[in-house]
């Protein structure tokens, strides 16, 4: 325990906030990367995924695409960008090899979030499906106020463990030199300092687990028939921990 | 080593020509990626194995004890939340730089996994064939492991192959610790821009979780005969 006690007072020290390379320019970095690859994800994904959930096509797509993104190693991604094609340069507020690290985070953020909203869009009740049609709705119409909202659950699972992978992979990044909190946890062990090891692990994890929690609040809380819907598919636990 | 390929010119993985594909590498090298494939798939093996001996009475006491059932749960998502660059650091301090680091931070999160996947599966039992055999005489030992294990088991392979997969490609981190598999290889290629080397690790990566996927399949259809009856 006086490991952890050493990485707490190790993170109350001020001083190692400041600074390039402090925690605050790491931090910023890694929300930035966090954000801006979830959102790029979430547009490129989210309309595909809705789209061929909604025609009911592509079924082996979206479960192999599932299957690939659990096999291939982030890091490898990250490494094989990086000395590859992309490059380490500079992408402005993004930090060290901005760019490969953007791509490998957006690359891992698409399974889940193809795989879910189509499984939402397929598990909404056939019979429900037929009703809409029998009353006359067209097929945006029914998309807009029958699938969606049933399949909201699951398209909001999916965006949660996203965002969750997306934040463990922005912490790979340091592996390859790229930007991020995991640099801390690097260059500890580069220096052989455990309490800054501790001090950065103690952040990255603590932030892990309040994203996944402001996550699944917001995914009840969106739920538009959360008291009606009782899920008791077996389904496999999605990897998300890179 | 040579730094001359055969036909007596620069082999292809030298700095100044550092391909991506090299034959003069695999020549030379196979030995050290053969060692890092072994190291990676000993460790994969030694974290699923561990993480499924932890899950068993974990979700079997899970499901005596509802109230367990939803610590068990609410802990393992938090342990599955954290990035694996986190986790091994965080048990550093306690299993300091050896495998046992990589092994026991992969183990939970395959716990993780396993874990919700044999309770699915238990519950995937129908209650007439519990029924049946309690009328049989079975006692609750006797029918978790001759009715509700082997009807459990698709559900459980499923959860165990997802759990591998993933493992093989998370083992890779233990880098960070010096105990990473190919992932160690991964890593020196980046310090020395190691192009042939980072591919070959990155793609024997890939193999070795399918090969294993394929297997664990092999193991399920020799296991459960009669699904392979009725699909046939």
């Amino acid at each position: 325990m006086d490991a952890f006690r050493a990485g707490v007072s190790w993170l109350l020290d001020g001083s190692n906030w400041s600074g390039t390379d402090g925690l605050t320019q790491q931090l910023v970095e890694q929300v930035l990367l966090t954000v801006t690859s979830l959102v790029i994800a979430t547009l490129v994904a989210l309309p595909v995924a809705l789209w061929l959930g909604h025609l009911g096509r592509g079924g082996a797509l979206a479960i192999n695409v599932s299957n690939i993104g659990r096999a291939v190693p982030t890091f490898a991604v990250l490494v094989l960008l990086s000395v590859g094609p992309l490059g380490t340069d500079r992408l402005g507020p993004y930090g060290r090899a901005g760019l490969a690290t953007l791509v490998s985070l957006v690359l891992f953020a698409l399974p889940p979030i193809i795989t879910n909203a189509y499984v939402g869009m397929r598990e909404v009740d056939r019979e429900i499906v037929e009703a809409a049609r029998g009353m006359g709705m067209n097929g945006a119409r029914l998309f807009r106020r029958v699938e969606l909202p049933l399949a909201l659950p699951l398209i909001m699972t999916g965006l949660r463990l996203a965002l969750v992978q997306v934040w463990a992979t922005a912490t790979i990044a340091a592996l390859v030199a790229g930007p991020g909190l995991g640099n801390t946890i690097t260059a500890g062990f580069a220096n052989d300092d455990s309490d800054r090891v501790i001090g950065g692990a103690i952040v990255v994890a603590l932030i892990a687990v309040a994203l996944e929690g402001f996550a699944s609040v917001a995914e009840r809380t969106l739920d538009p028939v959360r008291r009606v819907r009782r899920v008791a598919s077996v389904r496999v636990a999605e990897p998300l921990a890179a | 080593m040579t730094l001359l390929a055969a036909d007596g010119g620069p082999a292809c993985y030298v700095f100044t020509i550092n391909d991506w594909i090299c034959g003069d590498y695999y020549r030379d090298r196979w030995r050290e990626l053969w060692d890092a494939s072994v190291e990676h798939l000993w460790i994969t093996a030694a974290a699923v194995v561990l993480g499924l001996l932890l899950a068993i009475p974990v979700a079997l006491l899970a499901r005596r004890l509802p109230r367990f059932e939803g610590l068990v749960l609410g802990a393992t998502t938090i342990i599955y939340t954290v990035p694996s660059l986190a986790m091994f650091s965080l048990l550093v301090p306690f299993t300091f730089l050896t495998p046992r680091t990589v092994i026991i931070g992969l183990a939970l999160y395959s716990l993780t996994i396993l874990v919700r996947q044999i309770l699915a599966g238990l519950r995937s039992v129908p209650d007439e064939v519990r029924e049946a055999a309690a009328g049989l005489g079975y006692s609750s030992l006797r029918m978790l492991a001759r009715i509700e294990l082997p009807l459990a088991l698709p559900v459980i392979m499923a959860g165990l192959r997802v759990a591998t997969v993933s493992t093989v490609a998370l083992t890779t981190v233990g880098s960070i610790v010096g105990y990473g598999g190919l992932g160690n290889l991964l890593a020196s290629g980046v310090d020395t821009d190691f192009k042939a080397q980072i591919l070959a690790a990155s793609v024997l990566c890939v193999l070795l979780a399918v090969v294993l996927d394929l297997g664990l399949l092999g193991v399920q259809r020799v296991l459960t005969p009669w699904a392979r009856a009725r699909s046939s």
